[in-house]
């Protein structure tokens, strides 16, 4: 029997590798212990798996070292030494309801052993691709496939490929963007740490279509595990001959090396990305020329996602037309998404094109946590939008996502319930662009600043009437005056929470109130005297002594002491404190 | 990290760094990573040293070493309070935890503990977001936290120290 121990950053940070540790020291021979990638089920980690052979018997979930002992009685034969953590029929659906094509591996095989790679499938593509397809094929076999750009933009990859490829230059590079910066995003982190050879794989094959004789990835330095695991990869497909010159006897040859960014949001514009791979800071070129004409070292390049990538050798062996078969008329294939915020069941979820946010919300993620009101999902990160309830059966497709005013994005779904302040939430967006702007356009620059600066004043209730108005004004004007899509896309969050919630920045500007409740500096806190009991755990727990009252009698709040923290309203066992 | 008590840094600890990559182009960026890393974070005078031995300006290495987050000007505390300010985590009431962390060591973000023991960094998404809220001390992972919580995890750490 094998023990596979999950082992993705995810899995890790909720104690898988304590997990590990104590089955290893209980270990008998009659089992081998190994370890697998992130399988997505961020809700239940550490996740734990037992197989025979290629059967997958028993699943565990929320694994604490504790239960390593009983993890080995069952290796031993004891039926049911595990049968309280092993995964609901409920749980199981989270999977059961997903197609997996960029994830097909991740949670599966040992990311750090490329047999178990090979072993499945993989290099077949790379293998047919050099000994059956020319580049034109490749291409078009792309092109059948409809694939497009999963980093946010949505471009077609094929006419990227063939730009590159038409191109004139002596030497071509191919370029990963693996700086995953959209904060809720982590499905290129997945795919690095759980499959990197998948990644190495479609890499190869770009760099075959396009003629580059070198590849770069460039990973961002939040992701050591990733830069790790991604570094192992390439040492072991170069010694496997996967790697390097002639490749699997071709006359292709192709060098793979990592770049890992230092910390810029901005890094995920390709041009920005050139800029900081030359060592430079990352600040966009202007466009044409395209990086296709002159990019990397001003050589011919072509920049591509790693989910982009992690698509490609499926592609290859299924066909394009296997691919194209998924999806709707404009957007094909599968998409990955990272479920997070007020949800359930939050983690990675793979669903063809053409399912809708009902479908992956409510169908996969389990609905709301606490079964709280959903009130909005954030899809596209600081570029992209809050889509509101009414519109939960938005298909999931580019151009009806856009046509809400959000965008498909890298994949980070952030589901957001009525507890979420909107103008709280545009601001948090507000805040991140207008550090992450690098400076170079004035629009950018100074718009987000001063956007951030009225959102700031409203969430203090100091708003103004002409607010809305202005903000709107400065929007329309950074999208027009931006260079890049940073600042292009940083009013998204704000345009669509205008749009959908209207009401609450009225609120917060003219009746000084915050509807989610959210707002500090709006709330006010008042005791009940009917419901107080005079127990003075309240006074107690004020930090500034703002509550009055003896023994046995209802308390009042002085509310020109109160700094409205919260603890009154957190220590009150009788429900008396009510916040307003 | 000193030579001698003159607080120069000793700079024959980058010589290897720069002998491998001083003439490869492009290599500022890497540079600057291993400097950082081996010093804990970036002087002022190994950025000159920097300049000089890659024929560039100390403007320019400033620029760069000032334009990425990753980059520090200043030592950091023996402990670095990574706290993840991603979407998830946000959601999750992570302007909560930041204040529970003022609160207990009297710091905000960017500033280290006058004991020299805790810096506090914000950072964009660490990428545990089902854990959220989510903060990271060095190599180790603390999620699902609360104000309490955070206040508990400090305290242990500090009297680690004592």
């Amino acid at each position: 029997m094998r023990i596979v121990v999950g082992q993705g950053s995810c899995g890790i940070a909720a104690g898988a590798a304590k997990v590990y540790s104590a089955i290893e020291a209980q270990l008998s021979s009659s089992a081998e212990l190994t370890i697998t990638g992130c399988i997505g089920m961020c809700f239940l980690e550490p996740i734990v798996d037992i197989y025979d052979g290629d059967a997958l018997l028993k699943r565990l979930v929320k694994v604490q070292p504790s239960d390593a002992e009983r993890i080995i009685d069952y290796v031993n034969g004891n039926e049911n030494a595990v049968s309280d953590i092993e995964i609901t029929d409920d749980d199981k659906d989270f999977l059961l309801k997903q197609t997996r094509i960029a994830l097909r591996h991740c949670g599966v095989i040992n990311p750090e052993k490329i047999e178990e790679y090979v072993a499945d499938d993989g290099y077949k593509a790379l293998e047919k691709v050099l000994k059956t397809m020319t580049p034109e094929e490749v291409i078009e076999e792309i092109k059948v496939s409809g694939l497009a750009g999963r980093g946010g933009a949505g471009f077609p990859t094929w006419f990227k490929w063939n730009a590159a490829r038409q191109s004139q230059g002596d030497y071509k590079y191919l370029i990963c963007n693996a700086d995953e910066g959209d904060p809720g995003a982590f499905m290129d982190r997945a795919v690095i740490e759980s499959d990197p050879h998948n990644l190495i794989e479609g890499m190869l094959i770009g760099a075959y279509a396009i003629g580059a004789k070198e590849a770069v990835v460039y990973v961002r330095a939040e992701y050591p595990l990733a830069i790790e695991r991604l570094t192992n990869a390439i040492k072991e497909a170069e010694e496997k001959g996967y790697l390097g010159e002639n490749i699997l006897g071709s006359s292709f040859s192709c060098k793979m090396r990592i770049k890992a960014g230092a910390g810029a949001f901005v890094c995920g514009e390709e041009t920005a990305l050139i800029e900081s791979l030359q060592g430079e800071r990352g600040m966009p070129r202007l466009k044409p020329p395209f990086p296709a004409q002159s990019g990397y070292w001003y050589k011919p390049s072509n920049i591509n996602n790693v989910e982009t990538f992690a698509n490609v050798s499926w592609i290859i062996l299924n066909g394009g037309a296997a691919f194209a078969a998924m999806g709707t008329e404009n957007s094909k294939g599968t998409k990955v998404f990272a479920l997070t915020g007020k949800i359930k069941k939050g983690g990675l979820v793979e669903i063809p094109m053409g399912k809708t946010l009902r479908d992956v919300i409510f169908g996969i993620g389990g609905g709301i946590k606490n079964d709280a009101q959903f009130k909005a999902v954030q899809m596209g990160g600081p570029s992209g939008g809050c889509i509101p309830a009414e519109l939960l059966d938005t298909v999931i497709d580019y151009k009806a996502l856009g046509a809400t005013g959000a965008i498909m994005g890298s994949g980070g779904m952030v589901v957001m319930d009525d507890s979420t302040c909107m103008v709280g939430m545009a601001q948090f967006f507000l805040d991140f662009t207008a550090k992450e702007s690098c400076g170079k356009c004035v629009h950018c620059r100074i718009g987000t600043k001063r956007m951030l600066e009225i959102l700031s004043r409203i969430v203090k209730g100091e708003g103004k009437e002409g607010d809305i108005e202005l903000l709107e004004e400065l929007c329309y004007s950074i999208k027009d005056g931006a260079l890049c899509g940073l600042g292009q896309t940083a009013p998204n969050p704000v345009l669509t929470t205008i749009k959908y919630f209207r009401n609450e920045y009225e609120a917060h500007i003219n009746e000084k109130k915050c509807p989610a409740k959210s707002c500090t500096d709006l709330l006010s806190y008042r005791i009940v005297e009917d419901k107080c009991r005079g127990c003075t755990l309240c006074s107690k727990k004020c930090p500034v002594n703002a509550i009055i009252g003896s023994v046995k009698n209802p308390h009042i709040i002085d509310t020109e002491k109160c700094i409205r923290c919260g603890a009154c309203y957190n220590s009150c066992k009788f429900e008396a404190i009510v916040m307003e | 990290m000193s030579c001698c008590n003159c607080n120069k840094s000793d700079l024959s600890l980058i010589k290897d760094v720069l002998d491998k990559y001083a003439s490869v182009d492009g290599s500022l960026i890497t540079i600057l990573q291993h400097a950082q890393d081996i010093y804990g974070y970036l002087p002022t005078d190994v950025l000159y040293h920097i300049a000089e031995k890659i024929g560039s300006t100390p403007a320019k290495v400033m620029g760069v070493a000032t334009f990425y987050s990753q980059f520090r000007l200043q030592p950091v505390g023996k402990y670095l309070i990574m706290l993840c300010q991603g979407t998830a985590c946000h959601v999750n009431g992570s302007e909560r935890i930041e204040k529970a962390i003022k609160e207990e060591l009297g710091i905000s973000d960017g500033e280290t503990t006058v004991d020299g023991l805790f810096t506090l960094k914000n950072v964009a998404c660490l990428g545990c977001c089902s854990l959220s809220p989510v903060m990271m001390i060095n190599d180790e992972t603390y999620g699902r936290l609360t104000p309490d919580k955070a206040k508990e995890i400090l305290r242990n750490l500090k009297a680690k120290e004592d």
